[in-house]
């Protein structure tokens, strides 16, 4: 860790792309479920707990990764909850003065930012032990994915449970039965994610396995290569 | 405060506005503390005790603040003070308690990120009450009958989960997935209840 090895551009792209896809922290890792759930009835409420989190998860993993000598083990915790509720205030506050009706429909989950585990996951288990770059970018990667995952589920429940989708009514488009109220409803909101899981962690196992399949084909095929080559020599 | 208005308060916190099926606080250790009734029952009694103590100390905690002029520090004042509780607590029941220790010992520091525990020491403070003394009864109430509701959505989702222990479900379906639909049956049952006219 501590080796003056350079970064190089992987380094900073990768957590990203893992933040995504590979460990989305909503769909893969199933951290942070009470925002997820409660703060979902739309797309935008979503989109915007979403780059709440992600400011505080990039704040916080800064400041954590650049402590993380200073830090004694045995109050980590503790550490790590001081500064992620510092940010977390800072969001409250803008928010309040400057969008104060979002303010109000998020209501009591934006203090309540500093108990989600994602934050605490990440700082204890990447922030603590890497640089100060890479962990700005899994904090940008994570982050992204958790926007992501909301913003679709706020998406899918407000288009169902209420007709429209980023506030644009969309009866017009739609003859079918909508709105269906239950979806905006909590029962809903665990039915769309439960389901949601299931399609993203489907679909990425496939995808990650056809291009696994791919590889080793490929790799079958050097294989194959080299030992005529060597057959040849050998001859 | 009236014997009815505690009633009122009480079935709210339980049945109407549930913490987990319809307020979503407290999704995770109700995720992933739910697979045997035992230790579903374990936790549920730690959020019960931890909630009724949290809620007294910081709503007393408030009025300081309030009367300091320091209200913004409230987020940072109140998690500081249930992460030390919890471990306080934890301290005291392995001291005095040890049956109790290691029915409760592995769930206690887990509470710390359990937001229900914050989300209801943050509801107490914003409910208008008249007094100072009604105010901490009204949070103390509060929070243990919305520890109850805890207990008894996540003994139900344990009891089910049990029995779908044998079931044959795909793959992709088992863990989180199907835990989240039962949650959703679960949610719609106690939709019911907000149609209860009290108070």
């Amino acid at each position: 860790m501590e080796n003056k090895k350079k970064l190089t551009v992987e380094d900073l792209i990768t957590p990203i792309k893992d933040g995504i896809i590979k460990n989305n922290p909503t769909f893969r890792l199933v951290l942070g479920t009470c925002p997820t759930l409660a703060v979902t009835t739309s797309a935008i409420n979503g989109l915007s707990m979403g780059l709440a989190v992600t400011f505080v998860l990039i704040c916080s993993n800064i400041i954590i990764s650049m402590l993380r000598n200073f830090i004694p083990r045995k109050v980590r915790i503790p550490c790590y909850i001081l500064i992620i509720s510092t940010f977390s205030t800072v969001v409250d506050m803008v928010m309040k003065k400057f969008i104060p009706s979002l303010h109000d429909s998020l209501g009591l989950f934006i203090p309540l930012i500093v108990v989600n585990c994602i934050l605490l996951a990440r700082a204890e288990g990447f922030a603590s032990l890497n640089k100060v770059l890479p962990s700005a970018m899994d904090g940008l990667g994570i982050g992204l994915g958790f926007t992501l995952a909301l913003t679709i589920m706020g998406a899918i429940r407000e288009f169902i449970g209420a007709g429209a989708i980023f506030g644009f009514s969309l009866r017009a488009l739609s003859q079918a039965e909508l709105p269906m109220t239950i979806f905006i409803l909590p029962a809903g909101g665990f039915m769309v994610f439960g389901l949601l899981i299931v399609i993203f962690n489907v679909t990425v196992d496939k995808v990650s396995e056809y291009s696994e399949r791919k590889k080793s084909q490929q790799g079958a095929k050097l294989n194959t290569k080299n030992e005529t080559e060597e057959e040849e020599i050998a001859l | 405060m009236s014997v009815t208005a505690i009633l009122v308060l009480v079935v709210n916190a339980i049945l109407v506005n549930n913490f987990i099926l319809s307020r979503f606080l407290g999704i995770c250790p109700f995720l992933g503390v739910s697979k045997k009734i035992d230790t579903a029952l374990g936790m549920g009694f730690a959020v019960i005790f931890v909630m009724g103590v949290a809620s007294v100390i910081t709503y007393a905690l408030n009025l300081l603040l309030i009367k300091a002029n320091i209200l913004y520090l409230q987020t940072i004042v109140f998690i500081l003070v249930i992460a030390s509780l919890i471990q306080l607590v934890e301290i005291v029941v392995k001291r005095f308690s040890p049956g109790l220790y290691s029915a409760l010992g592995v769930y206690l520091p887990l509470i710390t990120t359990n937001c229900a525990v914050l989300g209801v020491a943050i509801m107490n403070v914003s409910i208008p009450v008249s007094s100072a003394a009604s105010g901490l009864l009204i949070a103390f109430i509060n929070g243990i009958s919305s520890g109850i509701g805890f207990t008894i959505a996540i003994l139900i989702l344990a009891g089910i989960r049990e029995k779908l222990e044998t079931a044959d479900i795909p793959k992709s379906f088992q863990g989180f997935p199907i835990t989240l639909l039962i949650a959703s049956i679960m949610a719609m049952a106690f939709a019911a209840f907000s149609g209860f006219n009290i108070g």
